[in-house]
């Protein structure tokens, strides 16, 4: 275990070259040429939907968006290992994930332009919302997984962090009892060596996945720019969870290449030549050498890429600007999941209140 | 036809930012998300994708200038095809505080002239309790919420409270060509009323200010200013008591230089100034100015009261120049040409000591014993606590005052 946590398990180099690893390289035997293809085209419609986003809130129509440029292949690879009844709990970041379990990119902004509280409905896609409360991933999933277990459903349940949430008394609770109750948990860390302007060494003197090893979980680190080896660990993982061997926590090791949000300045706590390192391992960059190497690319496919690419980026700005603003008193529902009194008192108040301007707002117009 | 880009908040809440540069110019072609220019808020510099595509009509704001969050940055011509996002009200996000201001209902209600009829004229000053249903029904009709009982929780107006009053009393609108009168003015603030407001707030809110008064007999300070007008070298010179309270000062900080410094906050540091630039608050036409007296440690009493004269001669004309208006390291306000007894001055903003003149008139004053009518005056003086103690403001003062009780005891120090 120590040579994994040491060296992340890597399947593509960033020159697009394969890495002998046969006992990670079985565990994506089947990703032949349309599955290498439908990944790419994964990161690609990821980093697309994500950067409009990001143009949206530069023109008025978001309060905020948490980009994940350079963490694509993390989410996709992590994303695409789940089967439909396996469970996700994401943070703010993890809009690929939110996308390849097939959340409508025209939702996907709704909290984002603070015009609801949630944006889709979670049970239909087994992905929870975005969550900004950092490490409550760990605990909601330990739980559901908990539950799950008790039920005897064969599923994984994935929980999605940051680096800097591993210093959260909350993951710290949610490791110790997903050990102690074998729950089919995988803690799924993307390190991408910042919690907002803290550098990861300032979280942790030791690798991040070490510190598994305290409750003594099995744990690895990734490359989380690979998507191939991405996706083969998460579904080790998950495999593990589904048949009763309880949790694993995996690393990918990855770089958050732009701002911690769209209110954020990177410029000031890191240097331009560290962002050009990281450039160079850049993961959509890294998966196009591999195609290109393999003979995969043509023009037909690159063009289909952009074509699903623009449509993602194009139903994310319709959905977005058109969002319907929320009437007021449903500021209210989904408190409670039954009637409450002390919210139906509310509630009535509040429409008294709103009932005051009755008819005044015409007499101005 | 044209669209307007107004100016997002880029951040959580921001309300301004300024504008960079622009990266488009007047009748360049741009795509949807194109980058049309650089804008920096207080927490970063952003690239600003235009939202529209479509031809640059015209760029309405100069690179360098900063602008509140909705101003209407650039206007673009789009193409009549392109559908046009659906009108929406901003709930929650993606206008800061400033353009709510701006929202529709503002704009409609300023329709009437700017100086109006008033929305509260209580004479209390006080703003009338009212809901708000209240307040935007009493503003729809022309009435002041002031002239309306309220029945409400302690006595708020409430909206049937307008509705019953405009039932009884139509609105007192003068008809016809009849002038409206005016029970209140409105001026923009701006220019030296705005500066000085800015100077005043930050002083007052930023030093912690101590005031402390001393009344004394003048006399002999009136008696040798009588005397030095009759001399040659000050002719043509207005020899007032202000030149000898400054002259007075300039000597005093000698042995008290912590009033004559400023507090550097940036580098966590006093800074002693061993010259003295001495401010003289003025009340000119334009507003309150405080120009001050270069090196005025090294002047003699001509040469100060010259410097005085000269120097609020030009502050009243208005001409004073900026380098007149900055640097000053301690100053004087003489409210006492007002009459006025004395005050309790705001330091001008950097400065650690502000000392107040009084008005020199005669008063019963015991003198050697027996009752007398004397000149007597109030001094006063404002310090800055973080930098000055009390008992170096009160040696100071102290001293001042001892100086003009008997101005012999300057020459000690000349
Ligand atoms: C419980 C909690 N504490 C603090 C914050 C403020 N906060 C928001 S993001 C963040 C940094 C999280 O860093 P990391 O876990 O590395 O995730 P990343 O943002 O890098 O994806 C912090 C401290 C929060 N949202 N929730």
């Amino acid at each position: 275990m120590v040579d994994k946590i040491a060296y992340p398990v890597q399947l593509i180099q960033p020159d697009g070259r394969r890495v002998f690893r046969p006992d990670y390289t079985s565990l994506v035997r089947d990703i032949g040429p349309d599955q290498l293809r439908d990944l790419y085209e994964d990161l690609v419609a990821a980093r697309r939907m994500d950067v409009e986003a990001v143009a949206l809130q530069r023109q008025g129509e978001l309060g905020l968006w948490a980009p994940l440029l350079g963490q694509e292949a993390a989410q996709v690879g992590s994303a695409r290992a789940l089967r439909p009844d396996d469970y996700a709990f994401i943070s703010y970041r993890e809009h690929a994930v939110a996308y390849c379990r097939g959340v409508d990119p025209g939702v996907m902004t709704r909290m984002w332009r603070g015009c609801a509280h949630s944006a889709w409905d979670p049970s239909s896609v087994n992905v929870t919302n975005p969550a900004i409360v950092v490490g409550s991933q760990g605990l909601h999933a330990t739980g559901y997984a908990m539950g799950a277990h008790l039920d005897g459903a064969e599923i994984a349940t994935i929980a999605y962090f940051g680096d800097g949430a591993t210093s959260q008394g909350d993951l710290a609770e949610a490791l110790g009892f997903s050990m102690s109750f074998n729950a089919p948990v995988v803690f799924f860390c993307q390190n991408n060596q910042f919690a907002i302007s803290e550098p990861v060494h300032l979280q942790s003197p030791v690798p991040i996945a070490q510190r598994a090893a305290g409750y003594g979980m099995p744990a690895l680190r990734v490359d989380g720019n690979d998507v191939l080896a991405v996706l083969a660990v998460t579904r080790q993982a998950t495999q593990r969870a589904r048949e009763g061997s309880g949790p694993t926590f995996i690393e990918a090791v990855t770089y958050r290449m732009g701002p911690h949000t769209t209110s954020d300045d990177p410029t000031r706590y890191r240097a331009a030549a560290e962002t050009e390192i990281w450039k160079a391992r850049d993961p959509i960059d890294r998966m196009r050498r591999l195609l290109e190497r393999e003979g995969l690319l043509s023009d037909e496919f690159l063009a289909r890429v952009q074509a699903t690419a623009d449509a993602v980026a194009a139903r994310l700005r319709s959905g977005t600007v058109e969002a319907p603003d929320p009437a007021p008193l449903d500021l209210f529902d989904h408190v409670y999941s039954t009637d409450h009194p002390l919210i139906d008192e509310e509630r009535e108040q509040y429409a008294a209140y709103l009932a005051g301007f009755a008819g005044i707002e015409e007499a101005l117009s | 036809m044209a669209q307007e880009f107004r100016l997002p908040d880029l951040g959580e809440g921001l309300t301004e930012a300024e504008l960079v540069s622009w990266a488009v110019e007047v009748g360049q072609t741009i795509e949807l998300n194109q980058v049309i220019g650089e804008v920096e808020t207080a927490k970063a510099l952003v690239e600003l994708p235009s939202p529209y595509p479509g031809v640059v009509e015209e760029l309405l704001v100069a690179p360098g200038a900063t602008v509140p969050v909705g101003t209407p940055i650039i206007r673009i011509a789009t193409d009549a095809a392109t559908p046009e996002a659906p009108a929406r009200t901003p709930v929650l996000v993606g206008y800061g505080p400033e353009a709510a201001a701006e929202s529709k209902r503002a704009r409609r209600r300023s329709v009437g002239p700017e100086t109006g009829r008033p929305e509260a004229a209580r004479t209390d000053g006080r703003r009338p309790d009212a809901s708000p249903a209240a307040r935007l029904a009493a503003r729809e009709r022309g009435i002041d919420l002031a002239v309306v009982a309220g029945t409400g929780p302690s006595g708020a107006v409430t909206r049937n409270d307008v509705e019953s009053h405009a039932g009884q009393s139509v609105p007192p609108e003068p008809s016809g060509t009849a002038e409206t009168v005016q029970r209140e003015t409105r001026t923009p603030i701006r220019g030296v009323r705005k500066q000085t407001a800015a100077a005043m707030v930050r002083s007052a809110f930023t030093a912690p200010h101590v005031t402390e008064f001393v009344t004394i007999d003048v006399t002999r300070s009136v008696e040798l200013l009588d005397r030095l007008r009759d001399l040659p070298e000050f002719e043509g010179l207005s020899v007032t008591p202000l030149s000898l309270v400054a002259k007075a000062m300039i000597v005093a900080l000698r042995a008290n230089p912590s009033l004559n410094a400023s507090w550097d906050e940036e580098n966590q540091e006093i800074v002693t100034k061993h010259y003295v630039n001495l401010g003289i608050a003025a009340a000119t036409p334009r507003g309150l100015m405080v120009p001050n007296i270069k090196e005025a440690q090294s002047l003699s009493l001509v040469e100060l009261c010259r410097a005085i004269t000269e120097l609020t001669a030009t502050a009243r004309s208005g001409k004073a120049e900026p380098a007149q208006l900055t640097g000053g390291t301690v100053s004087i306000t003489n409210v006492g040409v007002f009459g006025v007894d004395t005050g309790t001055p705001i330091l001008n903003p950097g400065e650690a000591a502000i000392l107040c003149l009084g008005s020199v008139g005669k008063r019963p004053w015991v003198h050697e014993g027996e009752l007398a009518v004397r000149w007597v005056t109030t001094l006063s003086v404002s310090f800055d606590h973080r930098v000055v103690d009390g008992e170096q403001g009160s040696r100071f003062l102290s001293s001042v005052a001892a100086m003009l009780h008997d101005p012999a005891s300057l020459l000690a120090h000349l």
